[in-house]
């Protein structure tokens, strides 16, 4: 819901926060995880990942989460899903060229980024999306990369 | 089956041959990994005058190489007659509308429409596949840019693409009740020709294609049927266990098992296939594939076959 997504990124400071204290939390949790196993985690935890980042960001599980270094609006929300920046297309307005009543994703995502303690990631280069991982749980993948850092590429 | 070329469509040599009912070959080559046009000249100038038309593959086995697009723009300057390989996995259908058109502009007056192999099979499984529109669209859409001289929008195209449309094809041994309605669908999308997977069983090859024309198919397209000059027993088992819709007889098998030169015995048997192929009514060619191998295997073989442009069976 745009409403709830726009409110995100005016509290994009508050989100940060939240998020610092809960991936060490989650990926502190690795033991248990691979206890359940990460494949049976999968699902589950994918479906809570979409509940709750859907209602906050109307999340698309791209599986690839890119949140924290774009100001906490989902890139994957352009409507040409374009992950490093915006199109010349934005409109005068600051709206999105394809769909005039949304405001530009990447216009939120400056400003989102402006209030974070680590904003200057929206500078970062994004890689392109790996297709493989649509639909997979971003938050497991972070404790799949640790486990093994080449193998986690495979969702 | 004499046809005048005033009601050619594509204004290539291929389809020319075909229509005067002669018995065409063509080749297959990947383009390479090398900016340079010479590079394509390397791989198939030895094709030239060997066969009537080279393919060019499209990101075969989903790996990036030269664009297919641009090996048979070369291969048309060199005087190469190119059989361009299109998959609808890598471009919508905007794409595909413009390249059409391009193709035709370029001197490329061959289309082969496919389907293309999943990325995952590929050295970039991370990609997104396109599939915007499916290859029976992708025949339907050149048909049309073709005979109706219009984009699917409507706007015209003047003058429009002259084009030799081509479907993939893999023939089986046909069971008692058999109805090729894939072959069907494809010509009626707009399919001229099929070229066919690897066939090494020409007896299979003979109750296929006396099938195909007890109901009436290969009057209305013509079928180019696919032959490889096999490296050794190692490769041809693994064809057959890999290879979708290959079937090569254990006696083949066994010939080359047998061989003091498995290469040489492979190539003999190549030879032998096209030959036969060329006595079977309904076949209007055989394509040399040889993937693993050097264009210099494909021209050897059918140079040895001597059967192009022979009147057909």
């Amino acid at each position: 819901m745009l409403a709830v997504r726009l409110w995100s990124v005016r509290n994009a400071r508050l989100l940060e926060r939240v998020y610092a204290v809960f991936e060490p939390l989650f990926a502190g949790l690795a033991p248990l995880w691979r206890r359940i196993g990460l494949d049976r985690a999968e699902r589950p935890i994918a479906a809570a990942e979409r509940t709750i980042k859907g209602l906050l960001f109307d999340c698309r599980m791209c599986g690839r989460c890119v949140l924290s270094s774009t100001g906490m609006s989902c890139p994957m929300n352009c409507p040409k899903t374009l992950r490093n920046g915006p199109c010349g297309g934005v409109r005068e307005n600051g709206h999105c060229e394809v769909k005039p009543d949304m405001p530009c994703v990447w216009v939120k995502a400056w400003e989102g980024s402006t209030r974070m303690a680590g904003g200057d990631k929206i500078g970062m280069v994004q890689p392109p999306v790996d297709h493989r991982l649509k639909d997979s749980s971003s938050w497991l993948r972070i404790v799949r990369e640790r486990a093994d850092p080449v193998q986690s590429l495979t969702p | 089956m004499n046809v005048g070329t005033a009601t050619l469509r594509s204004g290539g040599a291929l389809e020319a041959a075909i229509s005067a009912g002669r018995f065409v070959l063509t080749a297959e080559i990947t383009p390479p990994d090398a900016a340079s046009a010479d590079a394509v000249a390397a791989r198939a100038g030895v094709l030239k005058g060997a066969v009537d038309a080279v393919n060019v593959t499209d990101g075969a086995g989903a790996r990036a190489h030269m664009s297919a697009f641009a090996a048979a723009a070369v291969l048309a300057r060199l005087g190469i007659e190119p059989v361009l390989q299109f998959t609808v996995r890598d471009r919508n259908r905007l794409a595909l509308e413009g390249d059409l058109i391009g193709m035709s502009a370029l001197g490329i007056p061959n289309l082969l429409c496919l389907h293309g192999d999943d990325v995952k099979a590929g050295d970039q499984p991370e990609t997104k596949m396109v599939y915007d529109i499916d290859s029976r669209a992708l025949m339907s859409l050149a048909r049309q840019l073709r005979d109706e001289a219009v984009l699917p929008s409507g706007r015209k195209i003047d003058p429009a693409p002259r084009l030799f449309v081509g479907a993939a094809d893999a023939p089986q041994d046909p069971k008692p009740d058999f109805a090729p309605k894939g072959i069907e669908a494809k010509i009626a999308a707009g399919a001229d020709f099929f070229q066919t997977q690897f066939v090494y069983d020409v007896v299979m090859a003979k109750r296929y294609f006396g099938r195909l024309r007890d109901l009436g198919i290969t009057e209305r397209a013509s079928f180019i049927v696919g032959v490889g000059p096999l490296l050794s027993v190692k490769q041809a088992r693994w064809m057959n266990e890999n290879l979708f819709g290959v079937s090569i007889p254990e006696p083949t098998i066994a010939r080359i098992e047998g061989a003091a030169d498995q290469k040489a015995e492979g190539r003999a048997i190549c030879v032998e296939l096209i030959q036969a192929f060329a006595e079977i009514p309904g076949i209007a060619g055989a394509h040399i594939m040889a993937p693993q191998q050097k264009a210099d295997a494909i021209a050897a073989v059918a140079e040895a076959a001597a059967v192009r442009g022979r009147p057909r069976a």
